[in-house]
C-alpha cells in the first residue's frame, strides 16, 4: 500500500511538472512550484527521512515561494517566447537524466541491512557513540562530534548566505522609501 | 479502513492537480494548491497510522502552518502587489 502512494504521489509529481514546463504565466508557475514541493515533502514523509521532508516543506512551500514572489514583483508576470527552439537542451537533459537512472542500477535495493552504507561505520555511531562523545542522541552525535568540521563548514556557508541577504534586502528597502 | 482512506486522498489529489493544471484563473490554481496542502496533511496522518507508526502527526501540524502561511502570502501580493506593503493603518498601498 505504501509503494503505491509513493508512485502515485510521483506520477502526480510528474505530472505537474509537465504543466510547470508548459505554463507561461509565471504567478501561476509559482503556485504550481508550491503544489509540486508539497507532494515531495509528502513523498519524503512517505520514505521516512522525515527531516527532509521537513526542510522541503519549509524550503520549498514556504520560503522560495515567497522570495520568487518578491522576485516576481521587479520583473513582468508573462515569460517570453524562447528565442531558439528547445531540442538540444531537452536532448541534453534526458540524456543526463538516462545517465543518473543508469547509475541508480548498481545501488543496493533500498532499506537493504547488508548496504555498505549500514556496515561501514554507521554500528560503531550506533555502539559507542554515546560512550565517545558523552550525547545520548545519535543523529546529535554525528553531526556535532564526528563530523564536526563539516558541520562547521554547513553553518559558515548558511551564516554567509543570510548575511548577503540582509544585506541585499536592506539596501532595497532604503531605496524605495527614498523613492516614495 | 485506511487503505480505503489513503486511495480516496489520492484520488483527490489527482483531481486537485487537474484543476490547477487546467484553472483558467489564477484563484483556481491557489485554491488547488491548498486543496494539495490539505490533501499532504491528511495524507501524512493516514500514512502515519497506516504503517502503525503515528509520531510523524506533529509534521503534518507543521505542514498546515505552512500552507496557510504560503497562501496568505501569495494572495497579499496578489493585492498589493508586494510584500513589503506597510499595512492598512500607516500608508494607502500603492
Amino acid at each position: 500500500m505504501e509503494t503505491l502512494i509513493v508512485n502515485t504521489l510521483l506520477s502526480l509529481m510528474v505530472v505537474a511538472v509537465v504543466v510547470l514546463a508548459r505554463t507561461r504565466n509565471l504567478f501561476a508557475v509559482i503556485v504550481l512550484f508550491g503544489l509540486y514541493s508539497f507532494l515531495m515533502a509528502t513523498v519524503m514523509v512517505a520514505l521516512d527521512a522525515v527531516d527532509v521532508a521537513m526542510t522541503e516543506a519549509a524550503v520549498g512551500a514556504g520560503i522560495s515561494t515567497v522570495l520568487m514572489l518578491g522576485a516576481l514583483h521587479l520583473c513582468r508576470s508573462e515569460e517570453a517566447k524562447p528565442a531558439h527552439k528547445p531540442w538540444l537542451p531537452l536532448a541534453v537533459t534526458a540524456a543526463t537524466g538516462l545517465v543518473l537512472v543508469y547509475g541508480t542500477l548498481e545501488l543496493p535495493a533500498f532499506s537493504d541491512p547488508a548496504a555498505p552504507i549500514h556496515t561501514h561505520v554507521a554500528p560503531r555511531y550506533l555502539e559507542d557513540g554515546p560512550r565517545e562523545t558523552g550525547i545520548p542522541n545519535v543523529v546529535t552525535a554525528v553531526l556535532a562530534s564526528y563530523r564536526g568540521f563539516d558541520t562547521l563548514g554547513e553553518t559558515t556557508v548558511v551564516f554567509t548566505a543570510g548575511a548577503g541577504i540582509i544585506a541585499l534586502l536592506r539596501r532595497r528597502r532604503r531605496n524605495s522609501r527614498d523613492g516614495t | 479502513m485506511f487503505a480505503a482512506a489513503a486511495g480516496v486522498l489520492l484520488v483527490t489529489l489527482a483531481l486537485a492537480l487537474v484543476r490547477a493544471a487546467r484553472g483558467p484563473s489564477v484563484f483556481d490554481r491557489l485554491l488547488a494548491t491548498n486543496t494539495v496542502g490539505t490533501c499532504a496533511v491528511l495524507l501524512l496522518a493516514v500514512i502515519g497510522f497506516l504503517t502503525g507508526r503515528p509520531e510523524f502527526l506533529d509534521l503534518a501540524l507543521v505542514y498546515g502552518l505552512l500552507n496557510v502561511i504560503g497562501t496568505v502570502a501569495v494572495l497579499k501580493f496578489f493585492r498589493y502587489g508586494n510584500l513589503g506593503d506597510p499595512g492598512p493603518g500607516e500608508k494607502p498601498a500603492p
